[in-house]
């Protein structure tokens, strides 16, 4: 135990550390706004792309309604924020609020996750996409929001530190479910799902969990994203926004830890670049996408990760000694 | 010698054509008993029936005593059904011991709070599911291969590497089907000596379907005979083969089996 104990401490040191730098960092004035804002881009895009990724790469699906949980999770914070306790002390609130975002999504995830039981592939996402459509009209469509002119004067709480911690959380939960039992029987659905049934999988649970968890990140991602921008409405969650999700993991890599860092950063320092293009900057990126498909499908580090994104208790190939022995009793 | 499988008026019916029909069948604990019958005989469809991926149209099976026709195929597995498929199905972008340790895992009791923060009682079953699946992989010599995608083993390791992951559900009961398939006669009869080996080392009770008739005749209990879904003929290995019923069956109104 002390010596598991030993083995968590470079890595748990070097995220505190991480949380220091970013939350010491704004204060010295060595990086501006602008900067800033396109980490905290960074680290947000990096939480939706990373839980995308867990229904999208490691379980083989194809959705496209993420832009949809993000919209629940940024409505419900900003309501919490605006409406009900606009006077409560921020540094009580932001926390709770967010939670409360990502489990609004979690909460949405459930139905859509029933739904997959019986679809798959292609039908399944046409459902993902019929569920971004009910939630883009469904929020246009109430004025206690705003309708389709949205949330205005939401407080500027999403700070470098906070985007930190919570893109810190993502990874670690995404991790802990990928690496374990259930992330395994996703990771089986994926490759066949009729035997993974066969092996003792129970795919019901193994769907539920992955679209619980992957709406609920996608939902912390909406409440931190609100709280950035000060100000949301329907059609900030449109199907331009799944897309350019979609971009992220299938540049990062499908089923990846590191993929998906790798294409959150790529793709927001990229269409940050490319603003002086204007409009033509929405034409690069799917561009992308198409060289992408045609000649590295399953993106820079599909279904590979760095060995220190992985946990420790990882198999190492033991030697071959006890083989040996084995062999005269084993058959042939 | 008691029954651990019962088929009771197993039917199967896709639209118009009976796959199984009115099939009765009981499966001794500890033998291993064969399934034999020409193309299209309902073989398939009744491991399929067994294992909870397709229902049953009527008929009861009963299994242990109790009744599993209707539950989802991942419970069936884990109350000790397992099997492996005519068309090799192993999770191929997966490694050699995360297949086996898929199969292991619904022996472990882990809630999904638990994996996703990774406590220690879901670490300690990590590990423990790790060293059992290593230590199956080793047994089967297939631990230096653990680390292998599973799509990149040889033919002949991925169809004993199916096995391997069949066993890591620690089942009372497995169905192999056609497990000889695309072998040469005496890979046939490696596999024979290698199964009979499993059979005695797990305690199990097989059901196998193979064409390789010197492969059935020399490890079968028992052997049981279907053609268009119906049983026609069953009874020990040397009954069937001089079975005139058979091998009209099989060859048409005249001939012998190989």
């Amino acid at each position: 135990m002390m010596d598991g104990i030993k083995k968590h401490l470079i890595p748990l040191s070097l995220l505190l550390l991480g949380l220091v730098v970013a939350a010491v960092l704004p204060a010295t004035g060595l990086v501006n706004d602008y900067l800033q804002f396109v980490l905290i881009s960074v680290a947000i895009n990096a939480i939706l792309c990373v839980s995308l990724n867990l229904v999208n790469g490691w379980m083989g699906e194809f959705s496209v309604g993420h832009a949809g949980f993000m919209a629940l999770g940024a409505y419900a914070s900003a309501i919490l924020t605006v409406k009900l306790f606009p006077t409560a002390p921020a540094a009580l609130l932001f926390p709770a609020a967010v939670l409360i975002g990502g489990c609004t999504a979690g909460l949405a995830g459930i139905p859509v996750g029933i739904l997959s039981f019986k679809t798959r592939g292609d039908y399944l996402a046409i459902i993902t996409l019929a569920f971004l459509m009910i939630v883009k009209s469904g929020l246009e469509n109430i004025p206690y929001t705003g309708g389709p002119r949205g949330m205005l004067g939401i407080p500027r709480l999403t700070t470098l530190a906070w985007a930190y911690f919570w893109c810190v959380v993502a990874f670690w939960v995404i991790r802990n479910l990928v690496y374990s039992k259930y992330g395994r029987g996703i990771a089986a659905i994926r490759e066949d799902e009729i035997a993974a049934e066969a092996m003792g999988v129970n795919t019901r649970t193994a769907k539920l969990v992955a679209f619980v968890t992957s709406s609920f990140f996608a939902g912390v991602a909406g409440a931190l994203f609100a709280h950035q921008l000060q100000f949301i409405n329907p059609s900030s969650f449109d199907i331009l926004k799944s897309t350019e999700i979609l971009v992220m993991v299938y540049l990062g890599g499908v089923a990846s830890l590191g993929g998906s860092l790798l294409g959150a950063g790529a793709v927001t320092i990229l269409t940050q670049s490319l603003q002086p293009l204007g409009t033509w900057r929405m034409v690069v990126l799917p561009a992308i996408l198409v060289v992408l498909m045609l000649y590295r499908p399953s993106g820079i580090m599909g279904y590979r990760d760095w060995a220190w994104l992985k946990p420790f208790f990882s198999p190492a190939p033991r030697s071959n000694k006890k083989k040996e022995t084995e062999k005269r009793e084993g058959p042939q | 010698m008691s029954g651990l499988l019962e088929t009771r008026r197993l039917t199967r019916q896709f639209g118009g054509l009976r796959a199984i029909g009115d099939l009765s069948l009981s499966v001794n604990r500890g033998e291993i008993l064969g399934v034999i019958g020409p193309n299209g005989a309902g073989k398939t469809t009744l491991f399929n029936l067994l294992t909870g991926i397709y229902p049953p149209s009527s008929g009861e099976i009963l299994f242990e005593g109790l009744p599993i026709a209707g539950l989802r195929p991942s419970e069936i597995a884990r109350r000790g059904v397992a099997r492996t498929f005519q068309n090799i199905r192993l999770f191929r972008q997966l490694t050699v011991l995360e297949n086996v340790r898929i199969a292991y895992d619904s022996q472990i009791v882990c809630s999904p709070p638990d994996a996703l923060l990774s406590t220690p009682h879901a670490r300690l079953r990590e590990k423990e599911s790790i060293n059992a699946s290593m230590e199956l992989l080793e047994l089967f010599e297939l631990g230096s291969l653990a680390e292998n995608r599973a799509g990149d083993l040889s033919y002949g390791a991925q169809r004993r590497l199916e096995i391997v992951r069949a066993l890591a559900l620690d089942p009372k009961l497995l169905l192999l089907d056609e497990p000889a398939a695309g072998m040469n006669p005496s890979e046939a009869m490696q596999l024979t000596d290698f199964l009979r080996w499993v059979h005695g080392k797990f305690s199990l009770t097989i059901v196998l379907i193979e064409h390789h008739m010197q492969m059935v005749m020399a490890l079968s209990d028992r052997i049981e005979v279907l053609d268009f879904g119906v049983r026609i003929a069953g009874g020990k290995p040397d009954e069937v083969k001089g079975n005139p019923r058979v091998i009209e069956a099989y060859l048409g109104t005249e001939g012998e089996l190989p």
